[in-house]
């Protein structure tokens, strides 16, 4: 036995030695003279930084940066590459403090580069379960405090990395991923704390969103969507439904710093069919206004009642200042998963109804009541148990998670949106057994049809919220639309989502094309903007995955002349003008 | 600029890519991880007992021996017998399980296997040679993301029914050692040697290939 320990402990010191050996060629770390995150920072970012999902608390992704712009852009070229070294979908924004970028990828890793030169400072990969069942592999990054950073994790837990090395400093287990407990999203950072929501609707969870203290990762409070006996809004709910009625809270919240309120999205129902889960069924398919401090929800707004489609609403609404009907309003816009574009009013204690349209054709809404907001049903388009049932748009909705852009310069609203899809399900009474999918359906029952005749399916909309208004629209005529898009002050927006594998730069005040670069896979991750030395860059994952994927499967199956033949694998790709 | 690494970053890199253990260091590692995790289930699979209530072996990998039973539907429990296969397809979800203390491997979803019979004269040369009257046995996890494979549908890219993991579309033929046909995944599924005796069927020997979903680096 001795001699074996003592095998072993010569065999890993040889081994160390070697990795870091190997290793010294490859790594520019550990980082020095990092910049730490402040409060103060985070509500008031450089504009040559992006430290927060969409840059700044509002959630608009706009870029102030301007040296990139409608004239030059033409003139847009790779600066830097780097491979991830995984496939699926990559989604996260690379975030930049001062000169670092971090990038999240799928299988839980992280890692720091030179966000000028592309060299490497350090990688975290973090082990995970041989048998975690990942329905969505991939992460929406990483947040910032301080000197460290924040991963959740698809095992469910929430990882702070030291940010000059990467080594752990904490790992706090949030919920048993055996469960269908997991989280795709970057985690929101306010005044110390670190919050999160749970993903896991498919699996008949109850959606929550949580916060941790930075320092030491000890939970600090939980608010459950759903609301539990006693509490308000309970009784929107019948029986036990509440327990495993879903409402997961897959996607990072905004903020509003001059009153303290966080607005989380929130997801659908679980089952599918709403007649498994009778009554408006609060808080899924709305947005909720909560106390950072406390997680205390203020107010709610429900987009639409006893979801039956799977239209999760988790991205988080725009908090955009408008001036619609001759009054400034303080606005949340979100154009939703439910085909509506919603421009809503937050106050202090209420969100109220403004307006809503539909961006995409449906035949689900007949119509929205002016008063309380609430959509107007066709039953017939409504999905019920033991018969099949069809729907416009389809379960990936008008929108789905991938985020719309505000231009503070032009004022619109621009929507990655789909066009031309229908699906449909025949509902079906299966017992929950925890950990395994509970949609209310068999997963091979679920389709999406393009529409017969069709001429395009993805499209690039620019919506003006103030008079509801499209400005323009560019459509993709054999491809989704499937990832998020970002504005800049050069009057230009940025967004990849279609299986050609191209990244684009539109005119955003015409719509018109200005530039394309061909990525090695197709781009569902976010476009980013930063400024290093005086020179502008421009930063986005190319890796084709998850629902991009199944969505493009679907299309190859629809005889409509589309493979499902785009590459997967992972590449950060820097772009800055050619000099 | 690249410069020699800090013994913060060598400690780091020891913690990320330790050498791979011993057989018997790697069982225990596993049966304290799968004992201090709460069970589940997976996809078309039974409900589980919880860890706690898990008993000795019921997280191991199939071995030699075991025998099979039925994982789901009406017959959950029971053995699963030639008789119980329709030619054809489609296939028997099921888990192994120890002839002789009667302990289910259920408490580790990696364990759950698919069982077909097809038309011998379906299968290609190294899976014939490999099936029992042409009874055949995978893992039932996907080698890509780790989903369940839950259907048994016409093929995507074919006009065959094949196994489908409906997470993320990807498809296998289990006439061809359940090689990949369809959708994302990297590998095939790992297959289980079984053996076939008076109509009983049983555990030939060790999954062949990885069980579960890639993972990087």
């Amino acid at each position: 036995m001795k001699t074996s320990i003592t095998k072993k402990q010569w065999y890993l010191s040889g081994f160390v030695a070697f990795t870091c050996l190997v290793s010294t060629a490859a790594i520019a770390g550990p980082i020095e003279n990092y910049a730490p995150v402040t409060q103060q920072r985070l509500e008031n970012p450089e504009p040559g930084n992006w430290m927060l999902y969409r840059r700044t608390y509002d959630g608009q992704g706009y870029s102030p940066l301007d040296q990139i712009n409608t004239s030059n852009v033409k003139n847009l070229t790779p600066v830097w590459t780097f491979a991830t070294g995984v496939v699926e979908g990559h989604e996260a924004p690379p975030i930049v403090n001062n000169g670092v970028m971090f990038v999240a990828t799928p299988m839980g890793q992280v890692i720091a580069l030179n966000a000028k030169t592309g060299d490497e400072y350090w990688r975290y990969k973090r082990q995970l379960p041989d048998d975690l069942f990942q329905l969505h592999p991939t992460s929406r990054g990483v947040g910032l405090w301080e000197d460290k950073l924040y991963l959740a994790t698809t095992d469910d837990h929430v990882v702070a990395l030291d940010a000059k090395t990467g080594k752990v400093v904490w790992d706090t287990k949030v919920q048993d991923y055996k469960k269908g407990q997991y989280m795709t999203l970057m985690p929101l950072i306010v005044d110390g704390k670190v919050i999160v929501g749970g993903s896991g609707g498919e699996f008949g969870v109850r959606g929550y969103v949580a916060a941790f203290d930075a320092k030491d990762g000890k939970e600090l409070w939980r608010t459950f969507t759903i609301p539990g006996e006693g509490e308000p809004g309970h009784d929107t709910w019948q029986g036990d439904d509440w327990k495993n009625g879903g409402g997961s809270a897959w996607m990072t919240g905004n903020y509003d710093k001059d009153t303290k309120t966080i607005y989380w999205g929130v997801g659908n129902a679980a089952p599918w069919p709403g007649e498994m889960h009778p009554g408006d069924n609060l808080y899924t398919s709305s947005v909720l206004a909560l106390d950072p401090g406390t997680g205390k929800i203020k107010t709610y707004h429900q987009y639409h009642q006893n979801d039956s489609w799977d239209w999760d609403e988790v991205e988080a609404p725009m908090l955009i200042d408008l001036q619609r009907d001759g009054r400034n309003i303080k606005s949340l816009v979100h154009p939703g998963r439910d085909a509506i574009f919603w421009v809503l009013e937050r106050t202090p204690t209420k969100i109220n109804y403004v307006a809503g349209w539909p961006f995409v054709a449906t035949d689900v809404w007949k119509g929205i009541d002016a008063e309380s907001g609430k959509p107007i049903v066709d039953p017939d388009h409504k999905p019920v148990v033991g018969k099949r049932v069809e729907f416009c748009p389809s379960l990936w909705g008008g929108k789905d998670w991938p985020s719309a852009a505000y231009s503070q310069k032009t004022g619109l609203v621009y929507v990655p949106a789909n066009e031309n899809f229908c699906g449909g399900f025949t509902g079906e009474k299966i017992a929950l057994k925890p950990g395994e999918l509970w949609l209310g359906t068999k997963p091979e029952d679920i389709g999406l049809k393009a529409k017969p005749g069709a001429d395009h399916f993805g499209e690039l909309q620019a919506w003006d919220p103030a008079t509801g208004k499209k400005v323009w629209q560019h459509n993709f005529p054999k491809s989704q639309l499937f990832g998020s898009v970002t504005a800049t002050a050069g009057d230009l927006v940025f967004a990849g989502g279609t299986n050609d594998r191209n990244f684009r730069a539109f005119n955003a005040k015409t719509g018109e094309l200005l530039w394309e670069q061909k990525t090695n896979s197709g781009i569902m991750g976010m476009p980013v903007s930063y400024e290093i030395d005086g020179t502008q860059y421009v930063a986005v994952q190319s890796g084709w995955g998850v629902d991009a994927q199944r969505i493009q499967d679907a299309l190859a199956t629809n005889n409509i002349g589309i493979e499902s033949n785009v590459p997967q694998g992972g590449v950060i790709w820097v772009f800055a003008l050619k000099k | 600029m690249a410069r020699a690494l800090s013994n913060t970053h060598c400690s780091s890199s020891e913690t990320v890519a330790e050498p791979e253990a011993d057989e018997s260091t790697e069982q225990t590692r596993r049966a304290i991880l799968l004992g201090a995790l709460a069970s589940t289930a997976c996809l078309g699979c039974s409900t589980r007992a919880h860890a706690a209530e898990d008993p000795p072996g019921s997280d191991e990998r199939p071995q030699r021996g075991d025998v099979l039973v039925f994982s789901e539907g009406d017959q959950e429990g029971k053995l699963v017998t030639a008789a119980d296969l329709p030619a054809g397809g489609p296939p028997v979800h099921a888990w192994p399980k120890d002839p002789k203390t009667s302990v289910v491997r259920s408490a580790s979803r990696l364990n759950e296997i698919l069982i077909i019979r097809l038309d011998p004269a379906e299968l290609d040369e190294q899976t014939k040679a490999r099936a029992v009257d042409g009874i055949l046995a995978y893992s039932a996890i996907c080698s890509h993301a780790g989903c369940p494979v839950t259907a048994w549908v016409k093929s995507d890219a074919g006009d065959k029914e094949v196994f489908k993991c409906m997470c993320h579309n990807s498809e296998y033929d289990p006439r061809a050692g359940a090689q990949v046909v369809f959708g994302p995944a990297p590998r095939r599924l790992a297959a289980l040697p079984l053996a076939l005796a008076d109509g009983a069927l049983s555990v030939a020997g060790n999954f062949i290939g990885k069980v579960g979903g890639a993972q990087p680096g």
